[in-house]
């Protein structure tokens, strides 16, 4: 359904079957480990078993000398880093951190920490030899818990760590786990409060969750004796997988090619890499191209998951329903090393919002557990599970709608928020309407155990760089390549923008996803940014390929091109001339070769992403055992530019986020190893576990795109836990304030309000 | 080590041999031994579904299956889905329906959807639902492969009338 305009496009917002479809329903789509080279070698890892520890020593001697064992290496292997930052296109890195995250140099600091690589001439041998490498250990105590690390006393996991403040302090602090704080403040916060009738503070936790795409990390590597290495991998970015194996390396990063393989999911858990720097260098000393695929355990133990959080957030609401003031204090874990999404978290905590006084403090701590990444809005699902539940609260305290109170306070164009930034025209309230005008929401909901919710949502949307070559064949269709990796039908969504600006059809663009040798640089598949950014890449390409085809044209018609211009899927001249796109592409030859176009774009800003939820539910008081009856959603997409693979990223991301609400977290025993790295205990939703998902596009265009794009694929996992959680307190009566919500920790809660 | 041993078995209609040793799954020799890529390696411990094939007809994970109980079996893959170029209606539904994204799941939810179809040629959406929880995919929340599966099944139903009619 859309409540978008009517047909004012012929590509765009129709539903063309998608480019590499066939290929991926036939099994011939080439992901990551198909790769399969003449003398491939396989590699296993030895990982850590320790959450925390210092290695002593490492003996490789044994493995080595298993026949068919073709090369071993450590961290002795990798290049030593000093204290250097790179700059990775999408944010910083610090290169000790990076580079001893893929191989572990003095400590462990999380089981599953890569320790060392055996190449060998078939798996099982190289499983075999791995396990023969003796490492010696001092274990050191774990600290797993983020408020606990925050405490003086914590086991240290950084001798070198200090805290980085929000304003410049004196002195060294000394060493500490906190890596850095962020401090937001808008207006007069404690005024505010004064001028609140109703003031709610609240507490709330959140579980570690992984992305758990199905596709394991993978790389080959081939390090040529002429210094090039070649790295065949799945990765949400080859431009940025290059530059962090170069880095890692200490190469230049023009002597490594990194060709993206088909990827089987991401959300964000393959931007970092693991892999491309070991399988490169078991390949300069064995002198074979060598596979490196994970084991899911690895992935769950050693990839980036999401970070667990405690957060603290204040409201005040005047008695009208208007927010006064609001504060939020948060902790995120980083995992082993520096780098959570709490700067992000603190961003979007109040984004959704006109909020005159507010005051955000976040932390970013390390923990003995893997080194956390981006996941689908990093950071915003957590704050938003805070936020939302806090509102619902103060809605039924002061007995207003809660749609109502969204649109009362709800983020417009003009908002400021509270970390600075003002909002361009953005739909957060249209969002809101959408869901108040919705069936769902106006069908009342019976039945005893049975509660519903809503809660909205917010994410940036990223813009960055993109490069798209168009190239037009003689036979009147485009060949675009294309820089992103396509993860989820951008193939399409960019074809068809060029399609569009060229009045040509779907499917008379070919997109392919190039190397990094074969097409401009391009920044990551993610922050919501492909459709929206390689789109206008796509678009500035067409537009060059029309400027191109005018001047053949004029040539035809021997006229000035001045006097011809680009109409309707052709070129019009003087005297009612007209030339069709096909017709002129066959004379290509005879008008001076090839039409090709280039486009990229940098600098746009995107306006930034909204979606309200709706939620029924019903709970079996029993067993906290909750079932998801009804869900709508509701997003503004700007244009959608095909609305399945938009509705898609809807519901995908509703239903990871009712698996971050009902099931999914980390258990660590009380020596920080993970007890549930399996598909089986670290229980994501399966369709049997989930009702069909409703979509309501709603499109109000970002002013910043041809097109009006908006990126989609993140803000909807931002409101499913608010929104379960909210329906739990309509369905039993209990606020559930900690994730996940699942059987033990709902029916705790029902039993503890029944004995009051 | 133990020595290999020669495997006889029926793959995509073909009768194929192959040298495999005893630890070796049926996942694994499928790809790494006689190239069939299209059955993926997710979790290869049979909770993700992404490597299931049909063996004598039933829909098995074929990382939990070694390869040399294989003798002798029927094996079916995603690469003998479809009939030389013609898709069929499970696939063409996929496809229409938009019902992927990164697409790493899909081979295993259309081998399931195959056994699904010819146990039970019009499933329920409760049946589809509790036929392919083995099966996980990440990416699209489901809705669209369940509504695949039934698209496909009426496509089935509607050819296997129109067929019927003809005769």
């Amino acid at each position: 359904m859309s409540t978008g305009q009517s047909r004012k496009y012929k590509v765009i917002g129709t539903r063309p079957v998608r480019h590499d479809g066939v290929d991926k329903v036939t099994g011939r789509a080439k992901y990551g480990a198909d790769v399969r080279l003449t003398g491939m070698l396989y590699a296993a890892m030895l990982r850590s078993p320790h959450a925390h520890a210092r290695i002593k020593r490492i003996d490789t001697s044994k493995a080595a000398a298993v026949p068919g064992v073709r090369a071993v290496v450590t961290s002795a292997d990798l290049p030593e880093q000093g204290d250097r930052i790179v700059e990775l296109g999408e944010g910083a890195a610090n290169m000790p951190h990076l580079s001893s995250n893929i191989l572990a140099r003095d400590k462990v600091l999380y089981r599953g920490h890569a320790v060392a690589a055996v190449a060998a001439d078939n798996i099982h041998i190289a499983e075999e030899a791995v396990k023969l490498i003796q490492v010696e250990y001092e274990i050191l105590p774990p600290e797993m818990d983020v408020v606990k690390a925050m405490r003086s006393g914590a086991s240290i996991l950084h001798d070198d760590l200090r805290t980085e403040f929000a304003s410049p302090s004196s002195g060294d602090s000394g060493p500490t786990n906190v890596a850095k704080q962020y401090l937001f403040e808008k207006g007069d916060v404690a005024a505010g409060f004064s001028r609140s009738e109703v003031v709610v503070e609240r507490e709330f936790d959140t579980a570690t969750v992984h992305q758990g795409y199905i596709e394991p990390h993978n790389a080959t590597a081939l390090w040529n004796p002429d210094g090039k290495i070649t790295v065949w991998m799945s990765t949400q970015g080859a431009f940025s997988a290059r530059q962090q194996t170069a880095e890692v390396l200490r190469v230049p990063v023009s002597s490594v090619k990194v060709v993206p393989m088909e990827i089987g999911g991401g959300f964000g858990g393959k931007i970092p890499i693991y892999l491309p720097p070991v399988a490169a260098v078991l390949s300069r000393k064995s002198g074979r191209p060598v596979k490196l695929v994970m084991q899911r355990a690895d992935v769950f133990e050693a990839t980036g998951p999401t970070p667990g959080s405690h957060i603290r957030l204040k409201m005040g609401v005047s008695k009208d329903g208007k927010i006064q003031a609001a504060e939020a204090w948060m902790a995120f874990e980083a995992g082993a090393y520096p780098g959570s999404p709490v700067g992000m978290a603190c961003m979007c905590v109040f984004a959704c919002y006109d909020i005159p006084n507010g005051r955000i403090e976040g932390y970013d701590v390390c923990v003995n557990r893997p080194r956390t990444f981006a996941y689908r809005a990093p950071g915003s699902t957590h704050v938003a599970f805070a936020i939302e539940s806090v509102i619902d609260e103060i809605c039924q305290k002061i007995g207003i709608d809660p749609a109502e109170f969204r649109l009362k306070n709800g983020a417009r164009e003009g908002t400021r928020r509270v970390d600075g930034p003002t909002f361009p025209r953005v739909g957060m309230v249209e969002t809101v309407e959408a869901i108040k005008n919705s069936a769902h929401y106006r069908t009342p909901l019976t039945g005893k155990n049975r509660g519903r919710g809503i809660a909205s949502g917010f994410w940036f949307n990223v813009g960055l760089k993109s490069s798209v070559t168009a190239t037009v064949n003689n036979d009147g269709t485009v060949s675009l390549v294309e820089g992103s990796t396509d993860i989820g039908g951008t193939r399409t969504s960019i074809a068809m923008q060029l399609a569009e600006t060229l009045g040509i059809a779907a499917e008379d663009v070919n997109p392919t996803v190039a190397d990094t040798d074969s097409v401009g640089y391009t920044d990551i598949t993610g922050g919501s940014r492909v459709t929206f950014a390689t789109g206008i890449a796509a678009v500035e390409a067409a537009k060059e390929i029309q400027r191109q085809l005018v001047e053949r044209a004029a040539l035809l018609w021997d006229c000035d091109p001045k006097a011809a211009c680009y109409v309707d899927g052709g070129v019009q001249g003087p005297d009612g001339k007209r030339i069709g796109f096909k017709e002129l592409a066959e004379k290509l030859h005879l008008t001076g070769g090839a039409v090709i176009g280039n486009g990229t774009s940098s600098a746009a800003q995107q306006g930034g992403a909204f979606g309200t939820h709706c939620v029924d539910l019903e709970v079996d008081p029993d067993t906290g055992k909750v079932q998801i009856l009804r869900y709508t959603i509701a997003q503004d997409a700007g244009t959608a530019i095909h609305p399945s693979y938009v509705e898609g990223q809807m519901q995908g991301g509703v239903v990871q986020g009712i698996g971050w609400a009902l099931n999914e977290e980390y258990f660590y025993d009380e020596q920080g190893s993970m007890r549930n790295a399996t598909f089986l205990d670290y229980r994501m939703p399966t369709t049997y576990d989930v009702p069909m998902i409703d979509t309501i596009i709603v499109e109000v265009p970002d002013p910043a795109h041809p097109y009006g794009v908006r990126g989609v694929g993140e803000v909807p996992i931002c409101p499913p836990p608010a929104a379960i959680a909210n329906a739990i307190r309509a369905a039993v009566g209990v606020r559930m304030r900690e994730l996940p919500m699942s059987p033990p920790r709902l029916l705790a809660e029902i039993l503890k309000a029944q004995t009051k | 080590m133990s020595r290999k041993r020669v495997v006889s078995a029926t793959i995509n209609g073909d009768l194929v041999e192959f040298l495999c040793e005893p630890r070796q799954t049926l996942l694994e020799v499928l790809r790494n031994v006689l190239e069939l890529t299209g059955a993926k390696e997710g979790c290869s411990n049979g909770n993700c579904g992404a490597c299931t094939v049909l063996m004598n007809g039933r829909p098995v994970v074929s990382c939990l299956v070694l390869a040399m109980e294989a003798e002798g079996a029927e094996i079916r893959t995603i690469e003998g889905v479809a009939c030389g170029s013609h898709l069929d209606e499970v696939q063409q539904a996929f496809l229409q329906g938009a019902a992927l994204q990164c697409g790493i799941c899909t081979p295993g939810f259309i081998m399931q959807t195959e056994a699904l179809l010819a146990e039970n040629p019009q499933p329920s959406e409760d049946e589809i639902r509790f036929y392919l929880a083995g099966n996980l995919c990440r990416c699209t929340g489901y809705d669209k492969i369940v509504r695949a599966v039934q698209s496909a099944a009426a496509q089935r139903q509607q050819a296997s009338h129109s067929t019927q009619a003809t005769r």
